[in-house]
């Protein structure tokens, strides 16, 4: 400090500004080691599943890696008619190396992904090509037809890169023919396109929902004494503080057949007792239990918005010899936004990736992707094809993003 | 709660992934492995020469072995890992799943195998030994029966499979509640799909495997001829023409503690169940369920052993014991599952807990309900299981 006093006031002499430098590099350091653990925490847990996530659903390499020599012949085929004798050879040495590997499977289950049934084609032909005769490219076709069809060799050549763009396909109801168009499956094959639309549809069915039932109650606790709006507050927040298990097990209790609403509709003489309604393992069930759950992530940020506005506008607006309605509409109203923006989105991201509840009491109709996508995950083992789902199902939200950012601008949400 | 939506699948692998971490900090200490407190027939090759200083510091053996849950983990509890634990003293955490293989996958893959033995129906042992994720068993080592009849004549035939042991028959069928039908009852496959008959909701499990062969054996297909005819397109479309029908009626089951749930509380009048949960909410529940043996569907229930375990030695000798001839014997007498050896069925006599229930008239394998019934054929699953899959998910979304 003493070097600083004696020189002149607009340039600071070299040794300060080293100072200053020092000091200020220090302060950046002590930030970013504040910041180094959410960062870190962020990067393991979320940039790297996600980046994980994105390679899987395009590399598969598999089939190269347990057949390798095969995966290698095969490059060389030139697409027309089905490959000679050298390739059937070297086909029957990798299937009997892999089956005493006991990886074959592997590479089965990769060359179903592309043709659905070539499973079993591997497996069995695996399982007898000990005893086959050459030529290869005979006894091969004569154990099964199917060895004998340009369409499954021209699938063993696709499969043997390791990137593919089967995943993403599969999960859009197409695939590959084997001169490289890309065609619809069949009608009685498709599913994840219709389900990606459910999906959105009740979402959105979801949100409008939250909307219309958390408004009032929101406006009610904003506009009433403090002791009585923390007595609505805790009706709020009770169920949202209770497991979404428990809470979706109630409303099977409450909504089955035999259960308390249908019992009380019979009691009330509305329906008969053999007219019962099905409340439950269909949409109606998924959309009555999600909407319960999220309801609080409307109630919530609206809260936070009206408590924040002045009631002297609308007696303004009023003053001025607007009628309630109009006072509503175009003061109170526009006031609101930035609380029914942060609640709807919030409802809808968090709709979109919901699982839990459809599993259990969405029954047929209730399915959504989500659940496709752990069914991936858990039961067919397909996780390729479940990280192409996550994939896009992650593309369409950040697109909603993106536009609810342009329409209503993203600074705009509050949530409380 | 799914945060971040698209997330939700690798949030549940990292949540899995974390709790079988903690399950593995349990297992801790395995250096004690091959030396069981005491010595018996099943841990013959137990070293006796062990020092005494080792003995002593390292901790005891904890196996983790994974069943199905319910009343048949239950039964498995008492009849295997009770009886298992004294002879050995080795520990045995029980835990529970639905079915699901892909941990076993994760597992193998991440090199991280916290699950030592597990209990899986025969298209995913079959499946899981093809990639090469469990080990291959030699059956030759597993233990004789009482009378000196060895382990392979044992077994009952056709039972054995590389990398599996059998424990226990176990079976398909449809179950009603008798106090709903005064009158005339369901006796047949056919009466599950006559909803003119019969109306009301039916419950079952929500996976083509089962549900495909019930359709074509109630279309009218003889049971022997179920898979040839579901190996051809026509054959499968013809099945899912007959669940059409009942399509609009049916809630489906995933657990196997619901169907008896589903009955109990009137939610459906008839469901597919696996017969062992019926038979424990008959007895143990003293609900008034019946079952339709008519063309049940059997399978077997079996050991595997993921490749790379860490306690791979105990693991064989906790399935050696808990399928030897008084092992099963064990699980028989709670759980009306037909054990897997000749030797076992001679013995299966009353109920553990109930002595005036006869176990023999309640398993799936007399005679008379074995001849009218229909073995899952395990390769036909392991190879088409994919594809029917996908056709039976855009068949329910539609």
């Amino acid at each position: 400090m003493t070097a600083a006093d004696a020189a002149p006031y607009d340039t600071p002499p070299p040794e300060l500004k080293r100072q200053l430098q020092r000091a200020n590099r220090l302060a950046r350091w002590k930030a970013l080691g504040l910041v180094a653990p959410l960062l870190v925490f962020l990067i393991v847990t979320f940039i790297v599943p996600i980046l994980s996530m994105l390679t899987r659903s395009v590399y598969s390499p598999a089939f190269g890696e347990v057949l390798p020599h095969l995966s290698e012949a095969v490059q060389n085929w030139d697409g027309d008619g089905i490959p000679d004798e050298a390739v059937f050879a070297i086909l029957v040495t990798d299937m009997m190396a892999a089956r005493s590997q006991r990886t074959i499977g592997q590479a089965a289950t990769r060359l179903n992904y592309e043709v659905p049934g070539t499973r079993s084609l591997v497996m069995r032909s695996a399982r007898r090509v000990a005893r086959l005769d050459a030529p290869y490219s005979e006894s091969l076709p004569a154990l099964d037809p199917r060895w004998g069809e340009r369409e499954i060799w021209a699938a063993i050549k696709r499969v043997s890169e390791p990137v593919t763009p089967t995943f993403y396909l599969s999960a859009l109801d197409r695939a590959q023919t084997a001169d490289g168009s890309i065609v619809l499956n069949a009608e009685e094959q498709r599913l994840y396109v219709q389900l990606f639309w459910r999906t959105l549809w009740v979402s959105a069915l979801v949100m409008v929902l939250c909307l219309a039932l958390g408004f009032p109650i929101a406006y009610l606790m904003a506009h009433m004494s403090s002791a009585r709006a923390n007595l609505l507050m805790i009706l709020v927040l009770l169920p949202f503080w209770t497991s979404l298990l428990v809470r979706t097990t109630s409303w099977i209790a409450l909504l089955q057949t035999q259960g308390v609403l249908n019992d009380l509709m019979v009691w009330a003489g509305l329906v008969s007792d053999d007219g019962r309604i099905q409340l439950i393992y269909n949409q109606i069930g998924t959309v009555v239990a999600m909407t319960h759950i999220l309801l609080p992530f409307t109630v919530l940020p609206l809260y936070a918005v009206m408590r924040g506005i002045p009631p002297s506008l609308t007696r303004a607006a009023l003053s001025l010899g607007a009628t309630p309605a109009t006072a509503f509409m175009r003061v109170y109203l526009p006031l609101t936004a930035p609380g029914i923006g942060a609640g709807a989105v919030l409802v809808f991201i968090l709709a979109v990736g919901y699982y839990i509840t459809p599993a259990l009491v969405g029954g047929r109709t209730g399915q959504l992707i989500s659940n496709l996508i752990a069914f991936h995950m858990q039961e067919s083992l397909n996780w390729g094809l479940a990280a192409a789902l996550g994939a896009l199902l992650l593309a369409g939200v950040l697109a909603l993003y993106w536009l609810y950012d342009r329409l209503v601008g993203i600074d705009k949400m509050r949530l409380g | 709660m799914t945060f971040a939506p698209s997330l939700a699948p690798r949030l549940l692998t990292a949540t899995a992934i974390m709790a079988l971490g903690l399950a593995a900090c349990d297992s801790g200490n395995n250096d004690a492995a091959e030396a069981p407190a005491t010595p018996d027939a099943a841990v013959a090759d137990a070293t006796p020469d062990t020092p005494i200083e080792e003995a002593t510091q390292s901790t005891e053996t904890t196996l983790t072995i994974v069943s199905w849950g319910g009343a048949y983990t239950k039964a498995q509890i008492e009849g295997f890992h009770k009886p298992f634990s004294e002879r050995t003293g080795i520990i045995i955490q029980s835990d529970d799943y639905d079915g699901n293989i892909a941990p076993i996958k994760a597992q193998v893959e991440s090199g991280n195998v916290v699950w030592d033995a597990v209990d899986v129906e025969t298209a995913e042992a079959v499946r899981l030994c093809d990639e090469g994720l469990t080990v291959p068993v030699d059956h030759s080592s597993l233990p004789p029966a009482p009378d000196g009849t060895p382990a392979l004549k044992d077994f009952l035939p056709g039972t054995l499979f590389e990398c599996a042991v059998p424990i226990s028959v176990w079976s398909n069928v449809f179950a009603f509640d008798a106090s709903k039908y005064p009158e005339t009852a369901p006796s047949t496959l056919d009466d599950f799909f006559d909803l003119e008959t019969y109306p009301g909701k039916r419950g079952l499990r929500k996976i083509p495997k089962f549900n495909l062969e019930f359709a074509l054996m109630a279309d009218g297909v003889a049971t022997d001829k179920v898979y040839e005819v579901l190996s051809t397109p026509q054959g499968v479309d013809r099945a899912f023409a007959k669940l059409d029908t009942i399509k609009d009626e049916v809630i489906w089951w995933e657990a196997g503690a619901q169907p008896p749930q589903l009955l109990a509380d009137g939610e459906v009048v008839m469901t597919s169940a696996f017969n062992g949960r019926i038979f424990n909410a008959q007895i143990a529940e003293k609900q008034p369920f019946e079952i339709i043996w008519d063309r049940q569907i059997w399978d077997l229930d079996l050991w595997v052993m993921p490749k790379g375990g860490k306690n791979l030695d105990a693991a064989m000798d906790f399935v050696s014991f808990a399928t030897s001839t008084e092992g099963l014997a064990g699980q028989a007498s709670w759980i009306a599952y037909g054990p897997s050896r000749k030797s076992t069925l001679e013995l299966v006599g009353a109920h553990a807990e109930y002595p005036d229930v006869d176990m023999k008239s309640h398993m799936p394998t007399t005679p008379e309900r074995l001849a009218n019934g229909l073995q899952n054929d395990y390769e036909f699953w392991a190879d088409y299981n994919d594809e029917l899959e996908q056709r039976f998910n855009a068949w329910l979304a539609q």
